[in-house]
C-alpha cells in the first residue's frame, strides 16, 4: 500500500464496523473495551475480516486475545499497515 | 403418560401479519396473506422486537421464532416473574429448511470473493437448531432444547415431542412451535422444479382447480404446561393438547401414500391417545396445501379415519390465507386451531369456488361459519404431512362454555 494508513482513519473505520455489528454508537470510543461494548469472539472474527478487506493486515484471533479494547486494535492495524 | 397437558400462550408471526390474534381474526374473515404469488411476512419487522445486534446474529426464520415466542411468553403470562425452575423448561423449535437465506448468501460470498470473506455467523445463523437455540437463550430456558427437522411437519413434531416431555415428567413446561423463512430464489426454484408450488400462486386448497401450494414465511410458538401445574399457579388455559400421534408412510420421498395409509393411522392413534372417538371430533385443522396430490390423499385418509363423520364436521386449511410456511405450518396451525376452537367457529378456506368430485368433504368454503360443539368442550384435530412421508397429527380441545 503506497498510501500511508492514518489511525484517525482506522479508528473511524473499526468503530463504524462495530455500530455495525450492534455496538451502541454513543458508547463507542477508542478507549472502550469489548465488554463496555458487548463485544464477543464472534465480533472480532468479522472485525478482523474488515480489518484485513481494508487494510490488507491479518489479525489472528491469538492476537485478539491481547487486543482488549478498540485502541489496541486501531494501534496493531497502523502498525502492521506501514 | 397420564400427566394433561395445558396450552397457556400462543404467538405467531404468519403472511397475515403479527400476532396470533391477527392471524385467527384476519383467517377467519376470509382475508389473504398471498401477495404476487407469496406468503410474506411482510408486517413483520425484526427491529421492533429485537435489538440491531440481536437480529444480525439471527437468520430471519430465527427472528420470525423469537417474536412468536415473545408474544407466546407474555400471553402466557410468563414476561414478569417465571413461574417455573428454568432447568424445567424446555424449548422445541422445529423447521423445514433453517436458515436458507444466510446460507444462499454466504455462498454468493464464498465464490465471489473467495473463502477468507464467508462471514463467521455463516453456520451459526444457517443450522436448523438455531430457532430452538435463540428461544433457548432469549428466555433462559434450560430443559431440553432442540430442533425437530420433518419437512412440513416439523412443527407439529415439536409440539407432539414437546407434549411427551411433559407427559414423561422430562420438563414441567415447554415452549414449542415451528419457524421458517426460505422464500428464496434457491427454494422457490426447486419447489418449481419438483411441480409441487402453484405456478398460477394461487393457495386453493381442495378445489378442482388447485395446482400447487404457494410457499409462505412465518412462525407459531405455544407455551405448554402441566396442566396440574398451570391449575396451581392460576394460569389462564387456553386449551389442552390431548393427543398427538406420529407415523411414516415409507413410501415415496416427496408424494404422499395414495390412500393415506400413514396419514390414516396418524389421525386413529392420535385419536387413541387422546382417548377419544371419531365422532368426538367437531373440527379438522387440515394439512390441505393445494397440491393435488396431498389435498385427495388426505380427504380419502380422513374419511378412511373417520368414517361416516368425515362428512359431518367441518374441515379447513389454514394454508388457503396464508400459503405453506412448510416447518412452521403445523405449529401456526396449531394456534390457529386452539384459537378457532376458544371462539368456536370453523375459519374458512378461501379461494375455494370449484368443487373437485373426489374431494367431498365440508372445506367451509369461502366463509367462517359458527363450530357446533358435540361435547362440553370442542374437539379439533390439526393434520401435517411432510416430504419424506412424515406424517404428525395434533388433537387439541379448548376450554368447557
Amino acid at each position: 500500500m503506497s498510501t500511508a494508513v492514518t489511525a484517525e482513519q482506522v479508528e473511524a473505520r473499526v468503530l463504524a464496523a462495530l455500530v455495525t455489528f450492534g455496538a451502541d454508537a454513543d458508547v463507542v470510543s477508542r478507549d472502550a473495551t469489548w465488554e463496555q461494548l458487548e463485544v464477543d469472539s464472534l465480533d472480532l472474527v468479522e472485525l478482523a475480516q474488515v480489518v484485513e478487506d481494508e487494510y490488507n493486515v491479518e489479525i489472528t484471533s491469538q492476537d485478539m486475545q491481547h487486543l482488549l479494547t478498540v485502541g489496541h486494535v486501531v494501534d496493531m492495524v497502523v502498525e502492521r499497515a506501514a | 403418560m397420564s400427566r394433561a397437558v395445558a396450552i397457556t400462550g400462543v404467538g405467531a408471526v404468519s403472511p397475515l401479519g403479527v400476532g396470533a390474534r391477527t392471524l385467527h381474526e384476519r383467517w377467519t374473515a376470509g382475508r389473504s396473506g398471498i401477495e404476487d404469488g407469496l406468503g410474506r411476512a411482510s408486517e413483520f419487522d425484526p427491529l421492533s422486537v429485537l435489538t440491531a445486534k440481536e437480529a444480525r446474529r439471527a437468520d430471519r426464520c430465527t427472528q420470525l421464532a423469537l417474536a412468536a415466542s415473545d408474544e407466546a411468553l407474555a400471553d402466557a403470562g410468563w414476561d414478569g416473574d417465571r413461574p417455573y425452575d428454568p432447568d424445567r423448561v424446555g424449548a422445541i423449535i422445529g423447521t423445514g429448511i433453517g436458515g436458507i437465506t444466510t446460507l444462499v448468501t454466504n455462498q454468493d460470498v464464498l465464490r465471489e470473493r473467495g473463502p477468507t470473506k464467508v462471514a463467521p455467523l455463516g453456520i451459526p445463523l444457517m443450522m436448523a437448531n438455531a430457532p430452538a437455540g435463540a428461544v433457548s437463550m432469549r428466555h433462559d430456558l434450560r430443559g431440553p432444547s432442540y430442533g425437530t427437522v420433518s419437512a412440513c411437519s416439523a412443527g407439529a413434531h415439536a409440539i407432539g415431542t414437546a407434549m411427551r416431555m411433559i407427559q414423561s415428567g422430562e420438563a414441567d413446561a415447554v415452549v414449542c412451535g415451528g419457524a421458517e423463512s426460505a422464500l428464496v430464489d434457491l427454494s422457490i426454484a426447486s419447489f418449481a422444479a419438483l411441480e409441487a408450488s402453484s405456478p398460477i400462486g394461487i393457495s386453493r386448497p381442495f378445489d378442482a382447480l388447485r395446482d400447487g401450494f404457494v410457499m409462505g414465511e412465518g412462525a407459531g410458538v405455544l407455551v405448554l404446561e402441566n396442566a396440574e401445574l398451570a391449575k396451581q399457579r392460576g394460569a389462564r388455559v387456553l386449551g389442552e393438547l390431548i393427543g398427538y400421534a406420529a407415523t411414516s408412510d415409507a413410501h415415496h420421498l416427496t408424494a404422499p401414500h395414495p390412500d393415506g395409509e400413514g396419514a390414516v393411522r396418524a389421525i386413529l392413534l392420535a385419536l387413541r391417545d387422546a382417548g377419544i372417538a371419531p365422532e368426538d371430533v367437531d373440527y379438522v385443522n387440515a394439512h390441505g396445501t393445494s397440491t393435488p396430490l396431498n389435498d385427495l390423499a388426505e380427504t380419502n385418509a380422513l374419511k378412511r379415519a373417520l368414517g361416516q363423520h368425515a362428512y359431518e364436521i367441518p374441515v379447513s386449511s389454514t394454508k388457503s390465507a396464508i400459503g405453506h410456511l412448510l416447518g412452521a405450518a403445523g405449529a401456526v396451525e396449531a394456534v390457529a386451531t386452539l384459537l378457532a376452537l376458544r371462539d368456536r367457529v370453523a375459519p374458512p378456506t378461501i379461494n375455494y369456488e370449484h368443487p373437485d368430485e373426489a374431494c367431498d368433504l365440508d372445506y367451509v368454503p369461502n366463509t367462517a361459519r359458527p363450530l357446533a360443539v358435540s361435547g362440553d368442550a370442542p374437539v379439533a384435530i390439526s393434520n401435517s404431512f411432510g416430504f419424506g412421508g412424515h406424517n404428525a397429527v395434533l388433537a387439541l380441545r379448548g376450554v368447557a362454555a
